[in-house]
C-alpha cells in the first residue's frame, strides 16, 4: 500500500519537474528526473512559513524528517510565524517576496490571498487528496472549483469537555440531545457546580458555540448559504439559533463568574476551570470547545478519570455533523520540490508521523486509528475522519474584518451578545450590518 | 548652515577658494553625513513617504486608489472614534499627572531619610519593559480575589470587617421559599404557628461547601409549644425530588434561622444543628414566618472589576503611571539639585512659608525641566500602545482602544487593511508633529 503511494508520488513528481522546467523554477529546483529505488532525486529547497510553534513545530519537524527519507535532496526550511501568520504573509505578499509554502488557519484569508492572485493552484495533488481525504475533504480546499489548499491538520470543534467528578456529584450523564443538555446543566447548577465555563474574553469561543448550534438547528445547507452571505444574518434561522444560544449564555447564574467573569476569562482559563486533577474542585462542569481543549490545559488533569468528552448534542433530531477548523497548506511559488512536499503531506504517512505524537487530527481516512495514543483522542479523531457532513468554522470563512479580527465584527458582536443575551434582534441586525460592510 | 560656519573658521583654512581644498572639505562632510543620511533615508524618510502614499489606496493594494476615503473612515468608524477619544483622555490626564507626581516625589525625597531606597523603589519600574509591566498589572487586576493581588488586599480587610456567611450562595429548591439570599434571606411562603414543622430546602451548594460537621438531614418532631424545622441541601446526585427530604441529603449546620412576625420583623433567631434542625421553643400564639437570614449568605468580597469596560482606561493609566513616575522623579530631582540653594535660603530668610517658597521660587526655577518632562510625556502618551495591549483583555480592548493600537489592529490584526492603517499612522504623525516642533524650538533656544 505505502509502496504504491511512494512510487506514484515519484512518478508524479518527475512529471511535475519537466513541467516546472518551462516556468522558470523559482527556488532553485533542479532535477535529473528518474527516481531510483525508494528515494527521489527531486532536489531544491522549500521555504515554509507556518503557525506551528513549540511542540507543534517539533511534531511538524518529524513530518519533514519522514519526507526527507523519500526526498533526501529537498531541504524544507520551516519558519514559525505563530499567531502573526496573517501579518507576516500579507506583508511578504505586499513586498513581493512570499515563501514557497505556508499553512493558514483561516480559509477566509486563503480566499483573500487567492483573490489577490498570490496563490498557485495545487491541482497536481488533486488525485492524491481525493483518494485519501474523500470528496468532502477535497472540497474544503477548493475556491471556485479549483484546488488551492490541503487541509493537513484538522480540529474537531463539535466537542464538549466535562469534569468527571462534577458530573458524578450531580448524578448526570453525557447528554445526546439539546433538551438533555439543558436539563443536565440545570441539575449541575442545583448540585452547586456552575455548568458552563466560558472563555468570553476571546470572541471566537462564542462564535464557535453559535456555529455548532446553527449547523444543527438550521442544517448544513443554510450554513453554507450564511457562510457565503447568501442569506442575511437577520434570517429567521439565525434569530432562532441566537435564541437557542441564549439558553446557555443567558443562564448567567449557571456560568462560572457570571457574565462579567466570563467576559474577562480567556480560553486557557476557561479550560483550566473544568479540567482539574482529581482531588481539586472544578470551578465549572463543562467547557464547550474543540479537540484542542486537553492540549490547552495546564492543570495536569488526566483523561477519562478526571475529564472526558462528548459530542455536541443534536438539536431537533439533527444527524451527526462536525464543525472543523484546520490548517491549510497553500502554495505561493511552484517548484518540483514544493509540489513533492505538498503531495507528501496528502499521504497517510505524513499524518501518521504527527498523529503518533498526539495533538493531531485529520480528515485523511487512510490513517489507522491505532496511531492515536490515548482513547479520547482516538474517539475524537474517529468522528472527524468518519464524519459524513463536515463544515468549516463559519467565522473563519468570513472576510477577516467580519470573522477574524479582535475587537470588531463577529468577535465583538458576540461578546455584546454575552453581555446582553436578551437582545437577539439587535444582535442579528448588528451582525448583518457588519457582514454587509465586510462583503462590500 | 552653522556647521559650514564652524568649518570655515577651522584652523587649516585652504589657501585658494574653489581649489582641491573645497573638494576635500565637502568630501569630508559627505563622508561624515552619509551614514546619517542613509539611516534617515532608509528608515525614516522612505517609510514616511510610502505610508502617506499608501494611505490614499484601499485594502487590496496599489490598483485601488481611494483618495481621502480612508481619512473619512477614520472619523466615521465608531471603533476609531473611541480610539481618538481615549487618546485625548490620555493626553489630558497623564502628562500633567506624571509631571506633578514626579515633582512631589522629587521635592519630598530631598527631605526624607532613606531617600536612596525610596528613589530606587520609585525608579525600579523603569527597568521593566512596558509590556511586562502591563502583564504584571493585568494579573494584579484580576477580579477574583484569589487571583488578583489588588482585590486580594481589599478582600482581606473587607472579610475581616464583615465575615462571609456559612454559605456563599444558595437558591430555593422549590417555590415554597421566596426572597433573595443576599438581600432579605430566603423566607418560607406559608405562615407557621405553634406546633408547625418548617422545611427549608436549598440547592446550588457545592459539595465542597457543605460544612464538615454536617450529617444526614432529619425531619424533626413537632413541638406543641414551639416551632421546629430543618435547613438542608435539597439535592442528591441526579437531582432528587425537590422539596422532599430524602436519604443522602445533608443537613446544613450553623445557619441562622429567623422567626419573623406578620410585619416582617425578626422576633427570635436560632442556629441549626449538625443535621440541619432548629427549634424556637415556647412561641406565643399567632402566625409567623420562618426565614434563613441574609447573614448566612453574606458573600465573601467579590472584587472590583478593574478589567471591565468602565474601569479599564483608568486601570491602564495607573499601570502607566507606575512606570513613568520614576522617570519624572529622577529628571526633576536632577533639576532640583541644580537650583542655587542661596535663592531658596534668601526666600526663607525673607519670611516666605514653605508653600510660598515651593510655589514662587522652586517651581518657576524648575520650569524648563518640568516642560521637558511634560512634553516627553505628551509624545509618549500619543504613541501609547504596548501597555494597553497587555493590560486590557480582548473583550474590552475596543473600549480601551488608542490610536496606535487601532493602527496595528487595522494593519495587522486580521483585517490587513494597510490603506486605512497607513491613514491612522499619518494621523498619529500629524498629532505628534506640533509637539515635536515645540521641542525642537526649545532646543534651539537652549543652544
Amino acid at each position: 500500500m505505502s509502496l504504491r503511494h511512494r512510487t506514484l508520488a515519484c512518478v508524479l513528481a518527475a512529471g511535475a519537474v519537466s513541467l516546472a522546467a518551462g516556468c522558470g523554477g523559482s527556488s532553485g529546483g533542479s532535477s535529473s528526473g528518474g527516481a531510483g529505488g525508494s528515494t527521489s532525486s527531486v532536489s531544491g529547497s522549500v521555504s515554509f512559513v507556518g503557525i506551528w510553534s513549540g511542540p507543534e513545530q517539533k511534531s511538524f519537524q518529524t513530518v519533514i524528517d519522514a519526507f526527507n527519507k523519500q526526498y533526501p535532496k529537498v531541504h524544507v526550511k520551516y519558519t514559525s510565524a505563530g499567531n502573526n501568520i496573517t501579518t507576516v504573509l500579507s506583508t511578504a505578499v505586499q513586498g513581493g517576496n512570499p515563501p514557497d509554502l505556508a499553512d493558514i488557519a483561516q480559509p477566509g484569508f486563503v480566499t483573500q490571498l487567492q483573490q489577490k492572485g498570490a496563490l498557485k493552484p495545487i491541482e497536481f495533488a488533486r488525485s492524491a487528496i481525493q483518494q485519501n481525504f474523500g470528496t468532502g475533504g477535497t472540497q474544503l480546499g477548493e475556491i471556485n472549483g479549483k484546488l488551492y489548499g490541503l487541509l493537513f491538520k484538522a480540529s474537531n470543534k463539535s466537542t464538549v469537555w466535562y469534569n468527571v467528578a462534577a458530573f458524578k456529584n450531580a448524578g448526570v450523564t453525557p447528554p445526546t440531545t439539546w433538551p438533555d443538555f439543558l436539563n443536565d446543566a440545570k441539575t449541575l447548577k442545583a448540585s452547586g457546580t456552575p455548568a458552563y465555563s466560558i472563555g468570553g474574553s476571546e470572541g471566537w469561543t462564542l462564535t464557535d458555540l453559535f456555529e455548532n448550534i446553527y449547523l444543527r438547528q438550521a442544517g448544513p445547507d443554510k450554513y453554507d448559504q450564511l457562510s457565503k452571505h447568501e442569506i442575511k444574518w437577520t434570517d429567521p434561522s439565525v434569530i432562532a439559533a441566537l435564541k437557542t444560544m441564549a439558553q446557555v449564555i443567558g443562564d448567567t447564574s449557571n456560568i462560572y463568574g457570571g457574565t462579567s467573569g466570563a467576559l474577562q476569562t480567556d480560553f486557557a482559563t476557561s479550560v483550566n476551570n473544568v479540567l482539574v486533577p482529581s482531588g481539586k474542585t472544578a470551578k465549572a462542569a463543562m467547557v464547550i470547545e474543540g479537540d484542542f481543549v486537553p492540549g490547552t490545559a495546564t492543570t495536569g488533569a488526566k483523561p477519562v478519570t478526571d475529564y472526558n468528552v462528548f459530542a455536541f448534542p443534536s438539536i431537533d433530531n439533527s444527524p451527526p455533523v462536525t464543525e472543523v477548523s484546520g490548517d491549510e497548506i497553500v502554495m505561493f511559488k511552484d517548484s518540483p520540490a514544493s509540489e513533492a512536499f505538498i503531495k507528501f503531506l496528502a499521504t497517510p504517512q505524513a499524518a501518521e508521523a504527527w498523529a503518533s505524537r498526539g495533538g493531531f487530527g485529520t480528515l485523511n481516512k487512510k490513517v489507522p486509528l491505532s496511531t492515536y495514543s490515548d482513547p479520547i483522542s482516538r474517539k475524537v479523531a474517529q468522528t472527524l475522519a468518519t464524519s459524513k457532513v463536515s463544515r468549516f468554522d463559519l467565522s473563519d470563512l468570513q472576510p477577516a474584518a467580519f470573522g477574524a479580527t479582535v475587537g470588531q465584527g463577529e468577535f465583538k458582536i458576540f461578546q455584546d451578545f454575552l453581555k446582553n443575551p436578551s437582545n437577539v434582534n439587535g444582535i442579528a441586525q448588528e451582525l448583518e450590518s457588519s457582514a454587509a460592510a465586510a462583503y462590500k | 548652515m552653522t556647521d559650514a560656519g564652524i568649518t570655515a573658521d577651522g584652523p587649516p583654512a585652504p589657501t585658494a577658494p574653489g581649489g582641491p581644498g573645497v573638494v576635500q572639505r565637502y568630501g569630508m562632510v559627505a563622508v561624515f553625513l552619509a551614514p546619517a543620511i542613509v539611516v534617515l533615508g532608509v528608515w525614516i524618510v522612505y517609510p514616511t513617504v510610502y505610508t502617506i502614499v499608501r494611505s490614499l489606496f484601499g485594502a487590496s493594494g496599489w490598483d485601488d486608489f481611494v483618495g481621502v476615503h480612508n481619512y473619512r473612515t477614520l472619523f466615521s468608524d465608531s471603533n476609531l472614534r473611541t480610539a481618538i477619544k481615549n487618546n485625548a483622555i490620555w493626553v489630558a490626564v497623564i502628562p500633567a499627572l506624571v509631571t506633578s507626581i514626579g515633582l512631589v516625589f522629587a521635592v519630598l525625597i530631598e527631605r526624607i531619610r532613606w531617600s536612596v531606597a525610596f528613589r530606587l523603589a520609585v525608579f525600579m519600574p523603569m527597568a521593566i519593559s512596558l509590556f511586562a509591566a502591563g502583564v504584571i498589572w493585568r494579573i494584579q487586576y484580576q477580579q477574583d480575589p484569589s487571583l488578583g493581588a489588588i482585590n486580594a488586599a481589599v478582600a482581606s480587610v473587607k472579610n475581616a470587617v464583615s465575615p462571609p456567611g456559612v454559605l456563599s450562595t444558595a437558591s430555593p429548591s422549590t417555590k415554597a421559599l421566596s426572597g433573595s439570599p443576599q438581600k432579605d434571606g430566603l423566607q418560607l411562603r406559608s405562615p407557621v404557628r405553634k406546633g408547625s414543622v418548617a422545611l427549608l430546602g436549598v440547592t446550588a451548594i457545592n459539595i465542597t461547601e457543605i460544612p464538615k460537621t454536617s450529617k444526614q438531614a432529619v425531619k424533626p418532631q413537632p413541638d406543641p409549644s414551639g416551632i421546629t424545622g430543618v435547613v438542608w441541601r435539597d439535592f442528591k446526585p441526579g437531582g432528587g425530588k425537590p422539596g422532599v427530604l430524602e436519604h443522602g441529603e445533608a443537613g446544613l449546620p450553623g445557619v441562622t434561622v429567623e422567626l419573623r412576625d406578620s410585619s416582617g420583623h425578626s422576633v427570635a433567631t436560632a442556629k441549626t444543628g449538625d443535621d440541619g434542625d432548629f427549634v424556637f421553643p415556647s412561641v406565643a400564639s399567632g402566625s409567623y414566618h420562618v426565614a434563613i437570614g441574609a447573614s448566612t449568605f453574606a458573600k465573601p468580597y467579590g472584587g472590583v472589576g478593574w478589567l471591565t469596560s468602565k474601569l479599564i482606561t483608568p486601570a491602564i493609566m495607573i499601570a502607566y503611571l507606575w512606570v513613568w513616575a520614576g522617570f519624572a522623579m529622577v529628571v526633576i530631582a536632577a533639576g532640583l539639585a541644580a537650583i542655587p540653594r542661596d535663592v531658596l535660603e534668601a526666600a526663607r530668610t525673607d519670611g516666605g512659608s514653605e508653600w510660598q517658597v515651593f510655589r514662587r521660587v522652586t517651581v518657576p526655577l524648575l520650569a524648563p525641566v518640568l516642560s521637558v518632562v511634560f512634553i516627553t510625556m505628551i509624545i509618549n502618551v500619543l504613541k501609547v500602545f504596548d501597555v494597553v495591549l497587555a493590560v486590557a483583555p480582548e473583550s474590552v480592548q475596543p473600549d480601551a482602544n488608542v490610536i496606535a493600537l487601532a493602527m496595528w489592529r487595522t494593519s495587522f490584526g486580521g483585517v490587513n487593511d494597510f490603506g486605512l492603517g497607513s491613514a491612522i499612522a499619518v494621523l498619529l504623525f500629524v498629532l505628534v508633529v506640533p509637539v515635536l516642533l515645540l521641542n525642537v524650538r526649545r532646543f534651539r533656544r537652549e543652544v
